[in-house]
């Protein structure tokens, strides 16, 4: 059920250039799975900013946000403090289907913003079991978090666009040289990466999460459509019916 | 405290509803409360056939407002009546339909097929979106047209008919005076002003469509100052929008001439943006020496 609740930051911390993480409390955080997202308001501005969910502590009924100062919203967003209070909607979206898969090696593919939802992914897989491989691209060293985290996941291997950290390159550029044996990958950043990776891991099962400009952020408003590939006449709503999409399923621009 | 309203074919147990565009079916906003608390609910554009809409991006925020492009994005006439409409039987609120077109002839196809539907209790006739390349906007800024499409919509329906009013004119009251004349039951303004934003880092309009239509605070004078001067110079009922977000603003819209209100842009906002203004009305109405959602309307004319 989705709700508007009123939520108290536990905690709020920069964790990389312009990168910050926001602990939340909700009595909603256990509902809160891999993928999905929450739509935040704030003071300045007529419409929300749609953040995906980075993990949860069921038993602190708490869930993390991370975020990177991309605009006016996302710079006052940096600015709350530990104990103030955050308008969000909650759950927002759908969210990768593991339940439903017979999984044995994922494959985790991250660019920049897109990296938060996949680090709840990859905590959630591998506490089902499953083997997970993690190559996750920034733009450059000073703007990577959260990587000895993913690296008590699973192997990690970080790209940099300018060579600053790991491998020069793109996640791409990682893939090919590793070419890793997986069931299924799941990837989340920016359209052109989501584009690449689609077309590289071509015939592979997959799933990737979408970015969209939102209105309503709840599936009302039709802002935020993406074409399907079985008919481009049609679509679906990236907030209501997505992020998460299965990755031949739809048309990325 | 007494807020009920009465227009052609609706009685409101208050003014307040959401505006066409910004509330979908109902479906999603039912998740938040009940959708039985609304005056009205004014769902989605329907066209005769389904339409994809524009290309992404599609809105943008603004100073005070937003910018949309959707372009009538809609599954056709015949699956709002079928699949969208008769959920919102279980609902104790009139549902009034919104209907676009291209073409006169498109107007009344969908204005037909909508008297099939058991499910609505009057028509909101869009002649005044600024997204789609034809039709549209085009009726709702010519005076013969707007007359024209009025007037046949109105024969072929067996609802009251609402014009929705383009702001995108110089003589509101022309325009107005035209589609009264043509046997309007009433009118519903306004709908978005076409406006452009820059992406600085890309350096072109962020919205694809370049234009898109302008809601929210930002046109909240316009709107008031259209309903002024149709109301001074027409006795016909008006449904008023245009950045409602709090009861004062829709005690001004009252003031201003409006008999009831649609709240759009606010619901992304805040979903519960319709039933937070219908539960404060009582008090700004007192606040400001109402005995009654009645007593207010057009009591701001000096
Ligand atoms: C489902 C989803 C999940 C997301 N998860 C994250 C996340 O975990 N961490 C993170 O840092 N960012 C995330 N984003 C992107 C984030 O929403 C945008 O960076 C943010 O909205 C930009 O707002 P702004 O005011 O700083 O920028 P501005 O450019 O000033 O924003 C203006 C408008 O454009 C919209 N907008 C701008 N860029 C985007 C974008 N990329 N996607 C959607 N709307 C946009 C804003 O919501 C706002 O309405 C996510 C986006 C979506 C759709
Ligand atoms: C995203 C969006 C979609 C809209 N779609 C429609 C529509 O389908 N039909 C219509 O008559 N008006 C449509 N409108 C206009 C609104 O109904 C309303 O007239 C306008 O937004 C002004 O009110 P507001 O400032 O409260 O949003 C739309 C507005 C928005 C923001
Ligand atoms: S943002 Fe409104 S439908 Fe997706």
């Amino acid at each position: 059920m989705i709700t508007k609740q009123l939520l108290e930051i536990k905690s709020h911390m920069q964790i990389a250039e312009d990168t910050f993480e926001i602990v939340l409390q909700s009595p909603l955080a256990k509902e809160l799975k891999p993928g999905q997202f929450v739509h935040i308001a704030l003071t300045n501005h007529m419409l929300r900013r749609p953040v995906s969910v980075a993990g949860i502590d069921a038993q602190a009924e708490t869930f993390t946000i991370i975020f990177k100062i991309f605009g006016e919203g996302t710079r006052e967003l940096s600015k709350f403090q530990t104990g103030d209070s955050l308008d969000v909607i909650l759950p927002c979206g759908s969210y990768y289907p593991i339940d439903q898969l017979e999984i044995d090696h994922a494959m985790i593919v991250g660019g920049g913003i897109g990296v938060p939802p996949l680090y709840y992914l990859a905590k959630t897989l591998k506490e089902n079991g499953v083997k997970v491989t993690n190559i996750l691209g920034f733009q450059s060293k000073n703007q990577i978090f959260y990587e000895e985290k993913f690296q008590a996941l699973g192997d990690t291997y970080i790209a940099t666009n300018d060579g600053s950290y790991g491998t020069k390159g793109f996640v791409t550029d990682i893939i090919n040289e590793l070419n890793p044996a997986f069931d299924y990958f799941f990837s989340c950043g920016p359209t052109p990466m989501l584009k690449a990776v689609s077309s590289q891991l071509e015939g592979h099962k997959g799933y990737i999460s979408l970015e969209e400009r939102m209105g309503c952020g709840v599936g009302t408003c039709y802002a935020c459509v993406v074409p399907l590939k079985e008919d481009p006449s049609k679509s679906k709503k990236i907030c209501k019916d997505g992020p998460v999409f299965s990755a031949n399923e739809v048309i990325l621009a | 405290m007494n807020l009920t309203t009465r227009l052609p074919g609706l009685t409101l147990k208050n003014p307040v509803m959401p505006a066409s565009g910004c509330f979908g079916f109902g479906k999603e906003y039912s998740q938040f409360y009940d959708l039985s608390e609304l005056g009205a609910i004014i769902v989605k554009a329907a066209t005769g056939e389904a339409r994809y809409g524009n290309p992404t991006p599609r809105v943008a925020e603004t100073s005070s407002g937003m910018l949309n492009a959707i372009g009538l994005q809609n599954p056709g006439v015949e699956k709002i009546i079928d699949e969208e409409l008769p959920f919102l039987r279980s609902y104790d609120t009139p549902v009034i339909a919104n209907v676009a077109g291209s073409t006169v002839e498109e107007y009344i196809k969908v204005t037909e097929a909508l008297n099939r539907s058991e499910d609505i209790s009057a028509l909101e006739l869009n002649i005044s979106c600024p997204n789609v390349k034809e039709g549209g906007v085009q009726f709702g800024t010519d005076p013969s047209l707007a007359k024209e499409v009025t007037f046949k919509v109105k024969e072929a329906s067996n609802y009251p008919v609402y014009v929705k009013m383009s702001p995108n004119v110089s003589n509101i009251v022309e325009m107005a005076k035209a589609v009264a004349d043509a046997g309007a039951d009433g009118l519903s303004m306004i709908n978005t002003l076409t406006g452009m934003q820059m992406n600085l880092k890309q350096r072109k309009p962020i919205i694809a469509n370049k234009t898109g239509g302008l809601s929210g605070p930002a046109i909240k004078p316009i709107a008031i100052r259209m309903i002024y001067e149709v109301r001074q110079s027409l006795d016909i009922p008006i449904i008023g929008m245009g950045g409602i977000i709090t009861a004062e603003d829709a005690l001004e819209f009252l003031l201003a001439g409006a008999d009831a209100v649609a709240v759009g842009t606010a619901n992304f906002q805040n979903p519960l943006a319709c039933p937070d203004i219908i539960n404060d009305l009582p008090r700004v109405l007192k606040q400001y020496g109402f005995d009654s959602v009645e007593d207010a309307i057009g009591k701001g004319h000096v």
